[in-house]
């Protein structure tokens, strides 16, 4: 393995949970839901599926875990937010600090166990060419999820009757409510499904990224995570993009630490945080970006009239 | 059977302040069936967590240092999600208001002056402020989402604290450990009693109430309800946008930076790379406790601590992990937030509706009389 | 065309004994309604009488607590608006049930069922929208539209499912007339092929033209079915009311004072996404007298307010004058203190913060005009409950409590409070975007009788409003906004519905705009 391909495979490796974390969470907002739990949801995905992966001996049974667990702190915002009417963004504060918390309870009896690392799938032949083989062809099962996740996405949205309803309910509530879709219905499931993609970034970082468990370990991709969502302008296509380029960004603050540049280190590691707020005031002057994109009702709660 | 909300015509008073009393009940309920299900006695852990903080002295001052950063920066947020302003840096914001207020100690350790706690203080406000003017000033400017601005300078705030601790700022006679100096004497807040409690809770006391006036009789307050309430009415009646996000940011950042500073020159002493256990974002929670009221914070700074001081209590007496006490956090923020539906909404179990198989369309009723014109006033606003 | 009312066979829907409440609330009391295949049939009543109640029934929008319906003489449930598109009924809503950010295909795609096909839905959409002459660009956003192109959207996606029920809630409150005559043609067309027609308007003369039958509503109860054409306009009225309702007395104009208000080559950018550009504004408004700007919804009238207001900023100072000054960047608190006055067109939210008391939403617009309500940024309490009190025993506002939540108040003890809160204040100008909205007729006419008799004061009051009978009953000077575009300014009695109706629909706008469809 030649340096070059092993700087793509960790920038493939720091942009997954991202990409993944992003998409979910826009499919949430396109629906005029804002989800702020997905440091929460995603942090419990990682120590689930840890432990299970732990606990079984297998990586499989790991992601399942951290999808149910994303699903089940989703339902439960979904709860709060659509069936009690309860303000999106402090739901959504109380799910990332809830799941902080037992993440870090349940996680203490795993701390410095080891893991297991989710393996890498070679596509025949593919695999094979000469650098993009084992860069994009010889991944594990989730970084290709990823991508056809976000692609599945970005079709859905374009073709498909879902996707319309989608859009329609994040654009004009009290119109699809008179026309007769169930509103609250369609978020459940969107907010559902974010919660499954939060699981799964989770279960990315602690089966993949550092096969093992350590506190915290979200470190903010949640938050970046959302922050993705504003900057891609809610595309699905441009959300890769994005993820891609932060993930750049992440390691080449570990690389320029690992060569030796006389910065400290401190600073490179606050590198993608500075970094997010330079994206999010680069696009809010874009108007144009944001005119047909931006969910009208995202934030809003919905409680229908007579 | 589902459930059906229905919305009052106006907010129930008296579920204003019985809302938050039921969620600290229920999560002490809650806390009884976790500890039940992990074999511990409830009742005798319910003790040892939420009773035992208050029965000695010691362990009651403890509650009052610990509640003192929490009702500072509580009563702030109160203030800012008031206006519907969404500032969850505070941690950041307590951060810089230690480094700023901190740099007199560390930088002229000599200064032994009556000035130098005014000059320290004043400088964590005004590191606190400097810090929470960041999105207050890309929200204005544009438009950026304060929520992920201020949150990522969390972030930015720990490592710089972390370089400082590390770097410039380290003891040189420290044996290499991360720590600043120990503040001298003179660089102290006053203490009480057998020395914990610091002059910083007499000026939580202070703000709090100070707050509260603030917002219930101050054309300044009314504009920040106003603003929370119906921004486009804040508008109309002549009180700008920028300068309330301005006013709210500046406010919140200051106590937080002002929390900041009297943890260091308090409890603290120095600096170091931790110099806060979540202060800021507990305090969110003591800020909706609080019913986004400057005078709740107390009562909901007061409760948190509580819970950080049982959680220490149960890891000793029950070596149940303090991390339960951050799960307690999070729940009682959903409950209050459950709970707080009650105060806008009637709540029924309804059974089967008439021949509504797919649910698609059957709408829940609205219980006041004007609701249709305020949905076709919606609309009429496009 | 039959239109007997005898025979219980050949009806298409029956609404029988429908009750609805709401909590303690009685929307629907046991209300009774028969419609024939073919027939046009109005609902009419005052606001907060039942009608969107019903409608909603029967759209399967809501559930009736007791009472049935039958169609096609069979007992049916409704349980969802798509279970009602699929028995043939289709509904026009009055605010619309439109997506601004979708296409007009993908708004209609979400009314038809089956597979989402753009290309084919397009196909059929092109091909309904021909044979009624209703045209429609099926990839055009519908944020782009103008509100009677929006209107035409909902009709198509109603037609296309071929209804024999067609529901309209308020279709010509934001038509022009000639777009409202050419709305009946199409309706007489559908009644004729065997459709009918629920028409619901506050509109008496067109409902004498167009429908065969009326039922009344009046606090949820039939009070009368009739046959229009042998009403008049007042005894319509009288039925809705259940009085007379006063008719607006103008005392005889003064000479025409000095310009308090006046706007000069205005123009301004859209404002958001969604936004109308102001384009070339002029406008002088006098002391004494009132003068209109009539418009359709959504053509610049409220951009045209906040920069009167002040919420926006203008150009330059010197295109929005107050008083003589140049105004247009001071804020709305300097206008307020030159003697200018404004209420917004929305209660909730805009003239009146919904979760605040009577005194607190005094103080809202009050807290710099000089009434000591504020000292020292202190507020002075017992001053502005007292002022609050003053308000609503001369508006004769109804609440349950002493400073009751504006959002518990009804629509026109809210209108009228809002109103009076600046009435009171005497304002040597006043400006009011939509007076009488979605307020009952008493509450209308006691803001209409407030409007002229504080012009007649020798205020310069000017009325944004898409009423075209509250303009000819109050104005003296008539304006007509379209997509931003103002007109020259009209005597009343110099000019006519129909020539008000060209000018809405854009007849002055100098500069060539997108191609306009000869047929609006």
């Amino acid at each position: 393995m030649n340096g070059l391909e092993a700087v793509l495979l960790t920038i493939i490796t720091a942009s997954t949970p991202l990409l993944l974390a992003a998409v979910g969470e826009l499919v949430t907002e396109r629906s005029g839901v804002l989800n702020l739990g997905v440091e929460g949801m995603m942090i419990m995905g990682a120590v689930t599926g840890f432990a299970a992966a732990h606990t079984t001996g297998s990586a499989a049974v790991g992601v399942a875990a951290a999808i149910a667990t994303g699903v089940a702190m989703a339902l439960l915002f979904a709860f709060l937010t659509q069936t009690l009417a309860a303000n999106q963004m402090a739901t959504g504060l109380a799910l990332t600090l809830f799941g902080i918390g037992l993440s870090g309870l349940i996680g203490q009896s795993f701390t410095g166990l080891p893991g297991v690392k989710l393996g890498a799938v070679y596509l025949p032949w593919l695999s094979d060419l000469p650098l993009v083989g084992p860069v994009l062809f010889a991944q594990d099962v989730l970084v290709y999820a990823s991508v056809a996740i976000t692609a599945a996405v970005a079709w859905m949205f374009k073709r498909t009757r879902s996707g319309l309803v989608i859009r329609a309910v994040g654009s004009n509530h009290h119109s699809a409510h008179a026309l007769g879709y169930d509103v609250a219905g369609v978020r459940y499931r969107c907010i559902a499904f974010g919660g499954a993609c939060a699981g799964l970034a989770g279960a990315y970082l602690s089966l993949v990224y550092t096969p093992q468990w350590i506190e915290n370990m979200a470190a903010g991709r949640g938050w970046i995570a959302l922050a993705l969502v504003v900057f891609a302008t809610w595309s699905p296509n441009r959300v890769a993009v994005g993820a891609y380029l932060f993930g750049t960004v992440w390691i080449m603050g570990l690389y320029a630490q690992a060569i030796g540049v006389a910065i400290a280190p401190q600073f490179l590691a606050s590198l993608p945080y500075l970094v997010t707020i330079a994206a999010l005031l680069a696009i809010s002057g874009n108007r144009t970006l944001t005119k047909v994109n931006t969910p009208a009702c995202i934030g809003q709660t919905f409680v229908p009239d007579r | 059977m589902r459930l059906v909300l229905e919305k009052r015509p106006e907010r129930n008073r008296w579920m204003q302040v019985a809302s938050p009393l039921l969620a600290v009940t229920l999560t002490v309920l809650f806390g009884c069936i976790l500890f039940a299900v992990r074999g511990i006695d409830p009742l005798h852990a319910i003790y040892v967590y939420f009773i035992g903080p208050l029965t000695t002295l010691w362990s009651i001052e403890e509650l009052i240092v610990k509640a003192t950063p929490l009702v500072l920066i509580g009563a702030g947020l109160a203030i800012c999600f008031r206006a519907d302003l969404w500032n969850i840096g505070a941690e950041g914001q307590l951060i810089a208001g230690a480094l700023a207020g901190g740099s007199i100690p560390i930088l002229a350790p000599h200064w032994d002056s009556s000035l130098a706690i005014p000059a320290m203080l004043l400088l964590g406000m005004l590191g606190g402020m400097a810090w929470a003017a960041v999105p207050a000033l890309l929200r204005n400017r544009f438009g950026a989402n304060e929520i992920l601005t201020s949150l990522m300078l969390v972030y930015v705030a720990q490592y710089l604290l972390d370089w400082l601790v590390r770097g410039p700022w380290r003891d040189p006679q420290g044996f290499n450990f991360p720590k600043s100096i120990s503040f001298n004497d003179w660089h102290l807040l006053a203490t009480f009693g057998d020395g914990r409690v610091h002059l910083g809770a007499v000026f939580a006391l202070v703000v709090a109430a100070v707050l509260a006036v603030f917002m219930a009789r101050t054309l300044k307050g009314f504009e920040i309800r106003a603003r929370g309430e119906a921004p486009r009415a804040s508008t109309f009646g002549g009180f700008s946008v920028p300068g309330t996000t301005w006013l709210c940011f500046g406010i919140s950042g200051a106590l937080a930076g002002l929390a900041g500073i009297c943890e260091v020159a308090g409890p603290v002493g120095q600096l170091q790379p931790t110099i806060s256990p979540g202060y800021g974002f507990t305090a969110i929670i003591v800020a909706f406790l609080g019913r986004l009221n400057p005078l709740g914070a107390l009562f909901g700074g007061l409760v948190l601590a509580v819970c950080y001081l049982g959680g220490e209590a149960a890891q000793v007496e029950l070596s149940i992990s303090e991390k339960t006490a951050q799960v307690f956090q999070g729940v009682l923020l959903f409950l209050i937030l459950a709970c707080d539906t009650l105060v806008r909404c009637r709540v029924r179990l309804e059974r089967g509706t008439q021949g509504s198989s797919s649910g698609q369309g059957a709408a829940p009723p609205l219980g006041i009389e004007d609701a249709g014109s305020r949905a076709a006033s919606e609309g009429a606003a496009r | 065309m039959e239109n007997t009312d005898d025979g219980a066979a050949g009806h298409l829907l029956e609404a029988e004994e429908i009750v609805k409440r709401f909590g303690d609330f009685t929307a629907n009391d046991r209300v009774s309604l028969r419609l024939r295949p073919g027939e046009i049939h109005a609902l009419l009543g005052e606001n907060g009488a039942g009608k969107s109640t019903l409608v909603k029934i029967i759209y399967g929008s809501l559930q009736p607590t007791a009472g049935r319906l039958r169609w096609h003489g069979e007992a049916v449930t409704v349980p969802s608006p798509a279970a009602a598109r699929a028995l043939g009924i289709g509904m026009v809503f009055q605010h619309f049930s439109l997506f601004d950010a979708l296409t007009v295909v993908e708004n209609i795609a979400l009314a038809v069922p089956g597979r989402f096909d753009r290309e084919a839905l397009a196909g059929r959409v092109a091909r309904v929208s021909e044979e009624y002459g209703l045209p429609l660009d099926p990839t055009a956003l519908v944020a782009d539209l103008p509100v009677g192109v929006r209107q035409r959207i909902e009709v198509v996606r109603c037609l296309l499912q071929e209804p024999c029920l067609l529901i309209m809630d308020e279709p010509t409150a934001v038509l022009t007339p000639q777009e409202a005559r050419q709305l009946f043609v199409t309706l007489r067309r559908l009644a004729d092929e065997g459709c009918a027609v629920l028409y619901i308007s506050h509109r008496l003369e067109e409902v004498r033209e167009l429908c065969h039958r009326a039922t009344i509503l009046r606090h949820g109860r039939v009070v009368a079915q009739v046959d229009p054409g042998a009403e008049t306009a007042g005894s319509l009225a009288r039925l809705m009311v259940g009085a007379d309702v006063q008719s607006v007395c103008v005392a005889a104009r003064e000479p025409s004072g000095v310009a308090a208000l006046t706007v000069t080559r205005l123009s301004l950018p859209a404002a958001g996404a969604f936004g109308v550009p102001l384009r070339n504004l002029s406008l002088e408004v006098r002391g004494g007298e009132v003068t209109a700007v009539a418009g359709v919804a959504g053509n610049g009238q409220s951009e045209l307010f906040e920069v009167l207001s002040g919420e926006r900023p203008a150009p330059t100072p010197e295109s929005v004058t107050i008083a003589g000054e140049p105004c247009g960047s001071r804020d709305i608190t300097e206008r307020r203190r030159l003697g200018a006055a404004f209420v917004p067109e929305e209660r909730l939210g805009h003239s009146a913060v919904p979760g605040f008391g009577l005194g607190e939403n005094v103080l809202l617009t009050r807290h710099a005009s000089g009434d000591g309500l504020v000292r020292t940024g202190f507020i002075n309490g017992g001053r502005t409950r007292a002022l609050a009190a003053r308000v609503t025993k001369r508006f004769d506002v109804r609440f349950s409590r002493q400073d009751q939540e504006a959002n518990a108040l009804s629509g026109g003890n809210l209108q009228k409070f809002v109103v009076g809160r600046e009435l009171d204040r005497k304002p040597r100008i006043l400006v009011i975007n939509q007076p009488t909205w979605g307020v009952d007729a008493g509450a209308a006419a006691l803001i209409r009788q407030a409007l002229v008799d504080r012009a007649r004061e020798g205020a310069a009051v000017l009325v944004i409003s898409q009423d075209l009978d509250e303009i000819f009953e109050i104005a003296d000077r008539i304006a007509v906004i379209s997509r931003g575009v103002l007109s020259d300014t009209f005597a009343a009695d110099g000019i006519d519905r129909e020539r008000i109706g060209m000018l809405m629909a854009g007849a002055h706008e100098a500069s060539p705009g997108p191609a306009r469809d000869p047929r609006t």
